[in-house]
């Protein structure tokens, strides 16, 4: 798990398993706002997985952290293991008295199971971790490999992996899918909010049965061009929004150039930011943006 | 560590492959936990069980009513999902070590924790 806002990359300072000390995590144990947004990043992963319904499944959470996400599997009835690899977050795991089972591990050494054992896998901002090299005998696309194929055996035929991740860039998601792809995943990647810095989160989600059609991303506006943004062919490893603005849409800083500050104009077009953005936003009506009557 | 989880574990040591299963339990210090009973889940569970891995260590961890092997109607027969859930998901084993039976590589647990962490020298990769 890791959170973008304190520090922006946390991967880069050094291994997990010393990033994630008693301290980090103490805020997964105290911080309501990173519980909360760990818990909605886990019932969206599991909404992605698409399980049959009213069954109680076996599932696998990788960098399981301090049993967050869990807890949300547990209440929604299925049973769970856990994998992480800082021994501070699974000591605050034991104290949070959840129920998984947990393991002490590295899923960059694969995933120490029978095949077939897990109806499927979430993961929550943890495979990112992979792309770094800690030592100089780690090579990210070998391990990266390693976790892949074991992930691709441990899950029974037809279930699905949903990893929340936090990619550095386009080249190091390319990484990624590339792996999970020769690892014999079917797949892509799901973009929920794409118009939004701060909303905006990544999904990889990886069949190991037929490909069936891939979910769509949240959005408040449902545009055509941003159901294309999370659609994933075959034919290119994944189709990215991050950087590339739809055609139809004009750059922010060039649309925002020439307007009047505070004039209607502006309101409107903030207003028309933030939706795509999925904020809340008060429908546009004939007072938007109206000239107050001067006051003495 | 659930016996569940024992009875679906392998080592990954390099060069193991598929022998690395079924890891060798030797426990020091066993918790009964009170988990809910679902009977679905256990039932589900059942064709996925290796049962001479379960007798093994359940016979290890001296568990009495350990039921020898899937019966014909078990998903309606609650005393025998019941029994199966008390050996699967709520004997613990606390403290211990499993080796690996190819390897020989022996894997610590503690305060129920398997360390499934390897050395560089160990690792596939």
């Amino acid at each position: 798990m890791a959170f973008c806002s304190r520090r922006r990359r946390p991967e880069v300072g050094g291994p997990p398993e010393l990033y994630y000390d008693k301290s980090e995590a103490l805020k997964y144990m105290r911080n309501s706002r990173m519980i909360d947004i760990q818990t909605k990043m886990a019932s969206r992963a599991l909404e992605l997985l698409d399980l049959p319904e009213d069954q109680p499944c076996y599932l696998l959470d990788i960098g399981c952290g301090t049993g967050l996400s869990g807890d949300y599997l547990s209440d929604e009835g299925h049973c769970w293991v856990g994998i992480d690899i800082s021994v501070a977050m699974l000591d605050a795991a034991l104290d949070r008295n959840t129920d998984g089972d947990l393991l002490l591990g590295d899923m960059g050494q694969g995933i120490p199971f029978k095949p077939g054992s897990f109806d499927g896998c979430i993961s929550i901002s943890a495979v990112q971790w992979l792309c770094n090299a800690n030592k100089k005998s780690d090579i990210p696309a070998k391990r990266l490999y390693c976790f892949f194929s074991s992930l691709y055996s441990v899950l029974a035929r037809g279930a699905r992996a949903v990893l929340q991740l936090y990619p550095e860039n386009t080249e190091q998601l390319e990484l990624i899918t590339t792996q999970a792809i020769k690892a014999g995943f079917t797949g892509g990647v799901v973009v929920d909010y794409p118009n939004s810095t701060k909303a905006k989160k990544f999904y990889l989600c990886l069949f190991s049965g037929p490909s069936t059609c891939l979910p769509k991303g949240l959005n408040e506006i449902k545009e055509e061009e941003e159901s294309k943004e999370s659609t994933f062919t075959n034919e290119r490893p994944f189709y990215l929004s991050a950087h590339s603005l739809s055609p139809a849409r004009v750059p922010y800083k060039i649309a925002r150039r020439g307007l009047v500050r505070k004039s209607r104009k502006w309101v409107l077009e903030k207003k028309n930011r933030c939706r795509r953005q999925g904020q809340e936003v008060r429908p546009d009506t004939k007072y938007t943006g109206r000239k107050r009557k001067p006051r003495f | 560590m659930k016996l569940l989880t024992h009875n679906l574990l392998s080592s990954h040591v390099r060069g193991v492959g598929p022998r690395g299963f079924p890891l060798r339990l030797q426990a020091t210090e066993v918790r009964i936990n009170n988990v809910e009973f679902n009977p679905d889940f256990v039932a589900r569970m059942i064709p996925k069980v290796e049962w001479e891995v379960l007798l093994e260590a359940a016979d290890h961890l001296h568990l009495i009513e350990v039921p020898k092997g899937p019966i014909q109607g078990y998903e309606q027969d609650e005393t025998f999902l019941r029994k199966m859930h008390h050996v699967l998901l709520e004997v613990e084993v606390l403290e211990g070590t499993l080796q690996c039976p190819e390897s020989g590589r022996m894997f610590p647990i503690s305060r129920g924790i398997p360390n499934m962490l390897l050395s560089s020298e160990e690792t596939e990769t």
